[in-house]
């Protein structure tokens, strides 16, 4: 371990939204640069795990000073290093700028961004070396197991969790504690605890960013578990498609055994629990828990009825607690500060924090951590900024393709668990979406139902058969050729198959259906009666595009990305857009300087 | 186990926790209908056809898989359950071919008849009518093929081929719209790890499985003056074609099945349990000379087609234990070419031979190459016991009014131990009775080994113990081969059927069929050898009368070129 002094440590986010965006690079010129000058003995270089502000990457934070760099090229890292790091000048042009007011905002816990959000699960995340396990014992990591191993009984863990009133983040919210007790009591000879990180849910990489950024906390949250309900073995299930989640994790696995925190008698208490990975081909089914636990079995990835539940007979037939990522990785916070304190953040019945992915037409998108009771305007306006090219709000989908799309009117409901059922969404995973003005919300329901359609394991009758006819219905709808009776049975396949649905994708794939039906029937029934797709999204029913003469400059702009040929005319004079050709794309409307070309 | 209350249809009930809501309604004679639901497969709970409402919470739950609770208030007939059982059967009918007429299951068709008791019309299918699933059909063969248009995923054959035989040939494969059931890398049926057994076929619901019909070659043969056509028919056929006619399983139709092929125009009607005292003559003197020589043990029979294309696949090691003693089809087709028409004064190249089977492996084992001794093809044409049904009835003959008719003699005559081959564990009893008696001048007890699973006995001949085990299903099968092949098993004498119950439980029976009906067509086919004069291979006359005017000895040199063949060792996949 290196035990060196440094003047300044310099963190470096390398999740995998900064690494797309070029932290690699940035890091290796950083290198080349600090060598330049000599100062590769003053000043440390380190990798984290992802900030969250993904919009704004890369993102490098210079400490002691705190100073958050954002938006980086290669060439940026010389100012830097010339200015800051050289001569302790704070580079003001590579600061992050409040959109409003422009105004440069040097410390991150300063922006908008990070001031609402409350960190208990992403608490590492940006600023530990996730491939440092001294970094993590550092900040007080596994300390906690260590609490839960050697100085309370099983029960006594189970009771501290179902006191602090966790619910499991995975979607369903079931008691952690509750869930728990369960698989302690069942009878068995062998147990198993299962993490569940098959994130698949489009737009969501919370369980992604936390083992990447903080992977011995989910690991600590673990063990903990594995010893309330008498397991010595668990498996970490994540998709194949996470490999940097997958190598620091399995580096994370490898320095905890040995430093004895996985093995045999974990802290002297003769508890040993051994943790593998299996990773999921990322079949999006395989985040069912049964199917996920067929999955690990080596068979193919189907669901199977419950009960029996988990609980009693789970992998290979043995009691099995399964929970997700961001579940275990609040356990180690409710052991070491206790259950009131978890208790005291959040709301009557749902307690502590939630992440959230934020993406769509928001300014900020990116990876935050709310109090439970804190509203979505909240997080859509004053975390995320708002929206892009300052459009208007139409909804937000949260709880991805088993959710619900939520409107205006209920942007200022405190948001958890049972308010968000109330409404018709659920909080699932943590995935939002936000969408603008320009967004068809048939399109949407359609987007989502293909996604769940496809992913469907095909083994009942309405998922596999019943989904296939409601998108074939949202396909006719967004073709203008719908026809007599088809929203009714539209809406009444939907009913049918969230109530007899095997598993709960199938039950839940009906709901950006219902819910964009409860909330924008209207634009519905205008594809279906009026032949009209009010958001100009659906290319069969949009109106062809005209040039207004008395705008026009004739730059010619229009004419070069006009995929059809369809516009001609004079250059510095006018042109005109052939509306039988024109198939309505509107690449000629974003392209034009002066405006002058709309939807007739 | 305690006692559970609940109500299904107002009515209040107590029955055994544990038990399905399914069964908890057929206890009290409420049926609901089923279709991935089978009594002998492992529950799975897709087709969702069986949900009934529980009122306690206004919930749909699938009857076949949710376990009975205290206080369920259960509806199988509420307006809710009564539409969402509607609704998914049209859902797959909407993604059907719909074309009964041109299917083999037009009439057994599951699928069919529920539709029909729920009412369902062709308008209601049409207003979700949309993209169906146009796939080539594997015809491949030469035993079954395979439609996926019209398979419903119900998965009972999947279920089948992994639990009750450990084949697992078919799987799976796709998902959402596209998901079907298939083979390892889509290979042709011709091509895979299948044992032809048949099961897939008896399970299936609908035709999405089913034999590949010899019924058009027959009636050629049978309407061609210059050929002169031999029937055999398996000891199992006669305990079980009755149900083709409404009969209860395990009626006894000897009289009338020969009386029928008579109609039907066959030249001579004969029975393959001539050959079964043949084969176990053959396979006894040869066990007995494994016993007597020292030879290694244990012996395994061979009569089974499935088993022993199986045995190729997967225990190619093994194979030297396997009999070389041909399966009773194969010793009377050849016989049929060879003694039969050196009797009659005919020209085996215009002898065309059948053999009516309960089984569709019997078609594959037709085709093989090395079984050609006669000079000819020994076996022309395999129709399973649903074939024949459907030839007896496209002449309309009214088969439960036939007056009895006797076999022809000459290849006719059989004892009470041949009878038994067709059923589990009838080969080694009737095995056991010639060996016994040959050495020791005592007969058998009977043995009543039972019908499931692996059987296992001890028989104390003379001096010699020997330890028998007796398995019906292949994954039964399997577990005794692997004890063979780590070199721990302490049996002498194998015996393997591949279909459960042994061929009463054939993939080519009729159907629908469930444990319970197999435990009766046993019971039937065991009640012909208690009446029969006859009871041990040794003792029929005509069997006798072979050895003496034509065969020689058994396991001699005439016998061995007729009777005998060998196998060979074929890929895994």
């Amino acid at each position: 371990m290196d035990h060196s002094i440094y003047r300044s440590h310099v963190l470096i986010c390398t999740g995998t939204g900064c690494v797309s965006s070029g932290a690699k690079n940035i890091k290796v010129k950083l290198e080349d640069e600090l060598a330049r000058f000599s100062l590769n003995k003053e000043i440390k270089i380190i990798e984290t795990g992802c900030h969250g502000f993904c919009e704004k990457g890369p993102i490098m934070i210079v400490y002691p000073e705190g100073v958050f760099y954002c938006q980086l090229e290669e060439e940026d890292v010389v100012t830097i290093v010339e200015e800051h790091l050289l001569k302790g000048r704070i580079v003001d042009g590579l600061l992050y700028k409040e959109p409003l007011t422009e105004e440069s905002i040097p410390a991150y816990q300063d922006i908008d961004f990070y001031k609402k959000q409350e960190r208990i699960v992403l608490e590492n995340c940006g600023k530990v070396n996730p491939e440092s396990i001294g970094e993590y014992i550092g900040l007080g990591g596994y300390e906690a197991a260590g609490k839960a191993l050697t100085t309370m009984t099983p029960l006594e863990v189970i009771e501290t969790v179902k006191q602090s009133g966790l619910r499991g983040r995975g979607g369903g919210g079931f008691l952690t504690g509750l869930k728990w007790q369960f698989t302690h009591t069942a009878k068995g000879d062998k147990k198993y605890v299962i993490c569940n990180a098959d994130e698949g849910d489009p737009g969501a990489f919370m369980d992604r960013s936390i083992l990447e950024g903080d992977p011995h906390r989910v690991i600590e949250g673990m063990i903990i578990a594995a010893y309330a309900i008498g397991a010595d073995e668990g498996y970490v299930y994540v998709r194949a498609e996470y490999p940097l989640a997958i190598s620091r994790l399995e580096k994370a696995i490898e320095d905890a055994e040995e430093l004895e925190l996985l093995g045999q008698d974990l802290f002297g208490s003769g508890f040993n629990f051994k943790l593998n990975i299996k990773k999921g081909a990322g079949a999006f089914v395989c985040g069912e828990e049964t199917a996920l636990m067929a999955s690990i079995e080596g068979k193919r990835g189907m669901p199977r009825p419950r009960p029996p539940y988990p609980s009693v007979k789970g992998l290979w037939g043995k009691p099995t607690n399964i929970n997700n990522v961001e579940t275990y990785a609040n356990v180690p916070f409710v052991i070491k500060e206790g259950a009131a304190a978890f208790a005291a953040i959040g709301t009557a019945d749902s307690k502590g924090t939630k992440v959230f992915a934020l993406t769509g037409k928001i300014n900020n998108t990116g990876l935050v951590e709310v109090p439970m009771g804190i509203t979505l305007r909240e997080i859509i306006f004053d975390i995320g900024g708002g929206l892009t090219d300052g459009k208007e709000f139409k909804a937000v989908q949260i709880g991805g393709p088993s959710g619900g799309c939520i409107t205006e009117e209920n942007l200022d409901l405190p948001i958890d668990y049972d308010s968000l059922k109330s409404i018709g969404a659920m909080m699932g995973s943590g995935g939002m979406v936000v969408m603008d003005e320009k967004t068809c919300m048939v399109d949407v329901a359609r987007f989502f139902l293909n996604f769940t359609q496809n992913e469907s394991c095909g083994k009942c009758t309405p998922c596999r058969e019943g989904t296939k006819r409601m998108l074939e219905i949202l396909n006719r709808i967004c073709e203008g050729e719908a026809r007599e009776g088809d929203l009714e049975l539209l809406e009444a396949l939907a009913h049918h198959i969230k109530d007899t649905a095997l598993c709960g994708l199938g039950q839940t794939a009906p709901n950006p259906v219902l819910s964009t039906l409860e909330y924008f029937r209207e634009e519905y029934e205008a594809h279906i009666n009026e032949q009209k797709c009010p958001a100009g999204v659906c290319n069969a029913l949009a109106s062809s595009y005209q040039i207004d003469q008395a705008v026009c400059v004739g730059c010619g702009m229009c004419v070069k990305v006009c995929p059809v040929d369809a516009i001609s005319g004079k250059p510095k004079e006018s042109y005109d857009i052939d509306a039988e050709l024109c198939i309505s794309c509107g690449a000629c409307a974003d392209k034009c300087p002066v405006d002058a070309i709309s939807q007739g | 186990m305690s006692k559970i209350t609940l109500t299904i249809d107002e009515q209040k009930i107590q029955v055994e926790e544990g038990m399905t809501v399914l069964e908890a309604a057929r206890e009290v004679g409420i049926e609901i209908p089923t279709l991935c639901y089978h009594p002998d497969l492992a529950l799975h709970g897709a087709c969702r056809v069986c949900v009934v409402e529980n009122l306690a919470n206004n919930g749909l739950i699938a009857s076949c898989v949710a376990p009975v609770e205290e206080g369920m208030e259960i509806s199988t007939r509420s307006s809710r359950a009564r539409r969402a059982r509607s609704r998914n059967v049209i859902l797959l009918l909407a993604n059907h071919p719909n074309d009964c007429l041109g299917c083999d299951r037009n009439g057994t068709c599951e699928l069919q008849n529920i539709a029909y008791s729920l009412g369902i019309r062709h308008e209601t299918v049409e207003e979700l009518a949309g993209e169906k699933r146009d796939l080539p059909l594997d015809n491949t063969g030469p035993a079954l093929k395979r439609d996926p248009n019209k398979c419903i995923l119900c998965g009972r054959c999947v279920r089948v081929c992994e639990e009750v035989q450990g084949v697992s040939a078919l799987q799976f494969s796709k998902r959402g719209f596209d998901s079907i059931v298939t083979t390892a890398f889509d290979l042709p049926q011709s091509e895979i790890n299948c044992a032809n057994c048949g099961q897939c076929a008896t399970v299936c619901p609908v035709g999405a499985i089913t034999e590949i019909s010899d019924i058009e070659q027959v009636w050629t043969a049978l309407e061609d003056e210059e050929k002169h056509v031999v029937v055999q028919t398996a000891p199992a056929i006669q305990a079980t074609i009755g149900e083709e006619f409404g009969l209860e399983p395990g009626t006894i139709v000897t009289g009338k099945l020969v009386a029928a092929l008579r109609k039907l125009g066959f030249d001579r009607v004969f029975s393959t349990e001539f050959s079964a005292d043949l084969t176990i003559m053959e396979e006894g003197y040869e066990f007995l000379d494994k016993i007597q020589q020292g030879k290694r043990l244990p012996h395994i029979t061979s009569c089974c087609p499935g088993w022993v294309k199986f045995a190729e696949h997967n225990y190619a090691d093994l194979l030297e234990l396997v009999s070389t003693a041909k399966s009773p089809q194969q010793m009377f087709s050849t016989l049929s070419k060879t003694y039969y028409a050196e009797k009659s004064k005919l020209d085996p190249k215009n002898i065309f031979t059948v053999a009516i089977m309960p089984c569709t492996a019997k078609k594959f084992e037709k085709e093989r190459e090395e079984l050609r001794d006669s000079g000819y093809q020994d076996t022309d044409a395999v129709l399973t016991t649903r074939e024949l049904a459907r030839m007896i009835k496209e002449i309309g003959l009214n088969f439960n009014d036939l007056a009895d008719e006797e076999f022809d003699e000459l290849m006719g005559k059989s004892s009470g131990a041949a009878t038994i081959f067709g059923t589990t564990g009838g080969v080694t009893e009737a095995a056991l009775r010639t060996v016994k008696e040959k050495l020791t001048g005592e007969p058998l007890e009977r043995l009543n080994l039972g019908l499931r699973g692996i059987k296992e006995t001890v028989i104390e001949i003379g001096d010699l113990t020997i330890n028998v085990a007796v398995a019906s299903g292949l994954a039964n099968a399997a577990k005794l081969l692997e004890e063979v092949r780590a070199g721990k098993s302490k049996y002498h004498f194998i015996e393997v059927m591949a279909c459960p119950h042994g061929c009463v439980g054939g993939g080519g029976q009729p159907l629908p069929v469930d444990n319970e009906k197999k435990d009766m067509r046993a019971e039937g086919l065991g009640s012909i050898d208690q009446r029969k004069y006859v009871r041990k291979s040794h003792e029929n006359p005509m069997i006798e009368k072979l050895y003496k005017e034509y065969l020689g000895d058994p396991l001699g040199g005439k016998s061995h070129h007729l009777l005998h063949t060998s196998y060979q060792k074929r890929d895994k996949n």
